[in-house]
């Protein structure tokens, strides 16, 4: 056994996101979270930054690119842009950012939607094990893990950081 | 029992050839996913990339228009690509020539088939043929099934009515002929719905109808009192031998929903009919037009129910599996 990592306060880690991106306000952004962790640190950024526009909510399920492997998530749900995106500056926020492949799905997914005028990602944790040039402008903390670690968000009413460790 | 069934070994769908013995959450796995693929219709591109490099056929040996149309639409919204086939059927011309043409349209790496037949049993057979890696739905087979018409009009009934355990629904017309009477009664079966009726001249009744846990009426306003749902069916005319009604006329007189009769069910009941319809004949133009009606809802919801289905069978998951990262 590795010994854990010591993790961030999710409340801090969201008070130094919302700071990155307070500038980005006079833009009237428009926020959207990954599903499920990355909408419940979403939602709480929502708050903080007291964005007027409803907070949006992707669902990538669709636009994976393991779904030849593993085939579709039981549990997909909608995706939910209540504001048309085009020509509009967007705050993609998720929780975990790890391989980039997330996000690049996401990426995909908004586009389907329109043009926005350009994107920013937002994430609670950045950890290493990207696999695509992918990387976050606003990050709550930065985490080293080793590979077969696991860093979940626990919510969404209390929202804790965890590390699990996964099997062979 | 047929020889090949729709679930494979590991409890995942394989292929969809009936929804009698599907698992109750098999079915609810279909009806939660397609509520996902509501939203990508309605968006500006209606597309996602789910199905990329996949090959579809529809292959039919019968004709149709709606299903054919929106079994292509869905595969084309999750990117797949769509051959479509319409096969003369004539009676002399199956067993061998039916499987010749699918082992051909296989040997193209054809991924999915679409089958309609006016034979039951078809799909079953084309099914049993198959590459163990490809998959088969049954978009009608005689009077046997129409599974995801089933699928799509219980989508429909929970989008409007919640709950199916507290739910009564009407089937009302050629019940005989009806292969949406039947993979709906088995659909709402396995959803745990306590009230299912059915409404028909005897002559238009299945013998022991009864034996598929529903109450048979030949009295339409006995039948319809305090339903939630009345599903109205197409007089199946190319599919009678003999005189089974005596005129359409006399059909209507009894049958036809009518405003008037609509008030026997709920004052809130839906109005569902598969299509196409016989205005006239089974429904009054003032019904099938009016608030009540969610005939048009249905044909949109068949598209993210049919890319519900297709989606799950090509992702090789099933409701089971849990090898999910």
């Amino acid at each position: 056994m590795s010994p854990a990592p010591e993790l961030p306060s999710v409340d801090e880690a969201l008070g130094r996101m919302a700071e990155v991106l307070k500038p980005l306000l006079p833009q009237k952004p428009i926020m959207i979270g990954i599903h499920t962790g990355g909408a419940w640190v979403a939602a709480g950024l929502h708050r903080q930054l007291g964005l007027k526009e409803p907070l949006g909510t992707l669902d990538i399920s669709f636009y994976r690119d393991d779904f030849t492997r593993i085939g579709l998530n039981p549990q997909v749900r909608a995706s939910t842009l209540p504001v048309d995106i085009d020509g509009r500056h967007i705050i993609l926020v998720d929780d975990v950012l790890h391989t980039g492949r997330t996000i690049r799905a996401a990426m995909n997914e908004i586009f389907d939607y329109g043009r926005p005028a350009s994107v920013t990602l937002a994430v609670l944790i950045e950890r290493d094990g990207r696999e695509l040039p992918i990387e976050a402008t606003a990050v709550g903390a930065h985490l080293k893990l080793k590979p077969r670690q696991q860093v979940k968000l626990l919510g969404p009413e209390k929202l804790e950081l965890k590390i699990q460790e996964s099997g062979t | 029992m047929s020889p090949v069934r729709s679930l494979d070994e590991q409890g995942r769908l394989r292929h969809l050839l009936t929804l009698e013995g599907l698992p109750k959450r098999t079915i609810l796995e279909i009806l939660d996913t397609a509520e996902s693929f509501v939203s990508v219709g309605e968006r500006e591109i209606k597309k996602v990339p789910l199905c990329r490099g996949k090959t579809v056929v529809n292959l039919f040996f019968e004709p149709s228009t709606r299903t054919r149309t929106t079994f292509e639409i869905a595969a084309k919204r999750l990117s797949a690509d769509v051959i479509n086939l319409a096969v003369a059927s004539s009676s002399t011309s199956k067993g061998e020539t039916v499987l010749d043409t699918i082992r051909n349209l296989e040997a193209m790496h054809t991924d999915l088939f679409v089958v309609r037949h006016a034979q039951a049993g078809a799909a079953d057979l084309i099914a049993s043929h198959l590459q163990p890696q490809v998959h088969l739905i049954n978009a009608g087979d005689g009077a046997h099934a129409h599974p995801t018409q089933g699928l799509l009009d219980a989508f429909t009934i929970r989008r409007y009515k919640g709950d199916f355990t507290k739910l009564s629904v009407a089937i009302v017309g050629d019940i005989l002929h009806s292969r949406v009477a039947r993979s709906l009664i088995h659909a709402l079966t396995i959803l745990g719905t306590p009230d299912i009726r059915v409404i028909a001249p005897r002559t238009l009744l299945p013998t022991a109808v009864e034996s598929l846990g529903v109450r048979a009426f030949t009295d339409i306003h006995e039948g319809l009192d305090g339903v939630d749902v009345v599903v109205m069916l197409r007089l199946q005319r190319e599919r009678m031998k003999g005189a089974l009604i005596p005129s359409e006329q006399e059909y209507f007189n009894l049958f036809g929903l009518t405003p008037p009769r609509l008030k026997f069910a709920k004052k809130d009941a839906i109005v569902m009919h598969p299509g196409p319809m016989n205005r006239g004949l089974e429904i009054d133009s003032a019904v099938a037009d009016g608030p009540q009606s969610v005939i048009l809802a249905q044909v949109t919801n068949g598209i993210a129910v049919r890319m519900a289905v297709m989606a799950i069978i090509l992702g090789g998951t099933g409701a089971t599996e849990g090898k999910r990262a």
